[in-house]
């Protein structure tokens, strides 16, 4: 099956999360596979603030693009195609923001 | 041809190829055996042959490759699919809502459904865009990348999904129509071609959604448009304005499916949403049609449409149209007022039917002087060789 980058954008901060959004993502894997997908990984990113840039040689404080959505996180899925894909990165749970999904062109874990 | 073709592949530069070679081997095949009985089937047989054949070769390099290529999904699945013999108004239609699946940009919609439903070629598509050739050729490239690198699937979207997406797939099949009804360049004033892929199209869909009242509406639009085809220019290529078109001429048996559409859309249970545009403008076309002659034109009715279209739709050309009924209701002063309040409406600056229509009102209000300046501003706004006739004829 085709894999997808799921790219999460939130305003809120992880740690100002509502419990029941922190449930869901939680009983996130299992909903994607009753759906018929599968998370293959996921992971979350430290706060904005906490980021360095790199252009060049140049060092820069933050993230490389200031939006007032942040990206927190991102899940690589496998689904069908591209509806399909849009149907499961629906189901992440987001307060103030939202997702956007790329088709994923290599997927490598090295250990 | 195409919609066939890409059952197989599932990759639309892929299955164009395959057609491509299809016709070469047709002149080779035909030259030396004479042409089939069935060409076009030939054809397509052929190019999905190739299609298989690629499939296969694809599938060789799999097993040698099996890390650097995606799994191939369902082969058999996709070879028993290509032996059957596809019901081609559903295929076309799959290749219909892949184009305007709503992962893509709008104009890149339209783009592609022009290119690859209706065969239009690149550079026809850029004109019609008002584009460099290059700037669309890259544009639809684009499209295409996108539809085979994020696997936008090539499948007419279940029923949950329809709603979201049957909004662009009708504005294509309108715009279609609508260039194809008002060419805004060139000798021809109506391009066959491309009105009987947009009324092709407008069947299919109303076969496949016969309840949903604005696909009723929009065929019916496009019904009374082929029924007024052949009243719409005269002898010598010229437009023929509606109410100088000879009604004999019209194919009455047209109208009158289309007025079956238009009822049907319109008695859409009182409780559901209020009638939508394709809705709208079949019923003001079908009244049109249905008139004896133009003066008998039910207008005060026809306005009362273009009163629940401009709430509906709020487009100043509607708005314009609604101008030129109140115009037959109310007398051309008031039809004037409202030309007058759009002349201030900056997306209608460079649009023709505006002075064309100030100058028409003008005309009948004795105002000639008035009149011949609007009449040389829309002759300056258009190309179309007809129109042009049209203008400087009015020009006299």
């Amino acid at each position: 099956m085709p894999r997808y980058a799921v790219l999460l954008y939130e305003r809120v901060a992880p740690e100002d999360l509502p419990e029941e959004v922190r449930a869901a993502h939680a009983a996130l894997p299992e909903r994607v596979a009753a759906a018929g997908g599968r998370i293959v990984a996921g992971l979350a990113v430290g706060e904005p603030e906490t980021a360095t840039s790199i252009r060049g040689d140049l060092l820069t404080d933050g993230p490389f693009i200031e939006t007032k959505e942040v990206m927190g996180g991102l899940f690589i899925i496998e689904a069908r195609d591209l509806d399909h894909a849009i149907a499961l990165a629906k189901m992440t749970p987001v307060v103030e923001g939202g997702v956007e999904v790329r088709p994923l062109l290599g997927f490598m874990v090295l250990e | 041809m195409l919609a066939a073709t890409v059952r197989v592949t599932r990759d639309l530069d892929a299955a164009e190829d395959c057609v491509q070679d299809a016709y070469l081997a047709a002149l080779d095949a035909w030259t030396r055996d004479g042409v089939p009985a069935r060409p076009g089937a030939w054809l397509t047989t052929v190019a999905r042959r190739g299609a298989l054949n690629a499939l296969t070769r694809g599938r060789t390099l799999q097993t040698k490759l099996p890390l650097l290529i995606e799994p191939a999904q369902d082969e058999a699945e996709m070879i028993v699919d290509a032996e059957h013999d596809p019901a081609i108004p559903d295929d076309r239609l799959r290749l219909v809502f892949t184009c305007c699946h709503p992962a893509l940009a709008r104009e890149a919609q339209v783009a592609l459904t022009l290119r690859l439903v209706c065969g239009v070629a690149t550079p026809d598509v850029a004109a019609a865009f008002l584009v460099a050739e290059p700037t669309m050729a890259a544009r639809i490239t684009r499209a295409k990348k996108k539809i085979a690198a994020a696997a936008i699937p090539y499948a007419v979207p279940t029923r949950s999904e329809l709603p979201a997406r049957l909004d662009a797939v009708l504005t294509v099949v309108h715009l279609l129509a609508s260039t194809a009804h008002a060419a805004p360049s060139g000798d021809a004033l109506v391009r066959v071609d491309l009105a009987e892929r947009a009324l092709d199209l407008a069947r299919m869909l109303y076969v496949l959604l016969p309840a949903e009242p604005e696909v009723a509406g929009l065929l019916a639009l496009l019904l009374v448009h082929q029924a007024r085809h052949a009243g719409r220019t005269g002898g010598d290529g010229r437009l023929v304005r509606l109410e100088d078109q000879d009604r004999a001429s019209w194919d009455r048996d047209l109208i009158a499916q289309a007025d079956r559409l238009v009822v049907a859309a319109l008695s859409a249970p009182a409780d559901g949403p209020a009638p939508g545009r394709y809705a709208l403008q079949g019923a003001i076309a079908a009244l049109h049609a249905q008139a004896p002659t133009y003066a008998e034109t039910d207008w005060p009715q026809i306005l009362a449409l273009y009163d629940a279209l401009l709430a509906h739709w709020p487009s100043p050309v509607v708005a314009l149209n609604r101008a030129v009924a109140r115009a037959m209701v109310e007398g051309p002063e008031a039809g004037l007022a409202d030309v007058a309040a759009l002349e201030a409406d900056d997306r209608l600056a460079g649009y023709r039917y505006l002075p064309a229509t100030k100058a028409d009102l003008l005309a009948r209000l004795g105002r000639h002087a008035e009149a011949a300046d609007a009449y040389r501003a829309a002759l300056a706004l258009t190309d179309s060789a007809p129109e042009r006739a049209y203008l400087e004829e009015r020009l006299g």
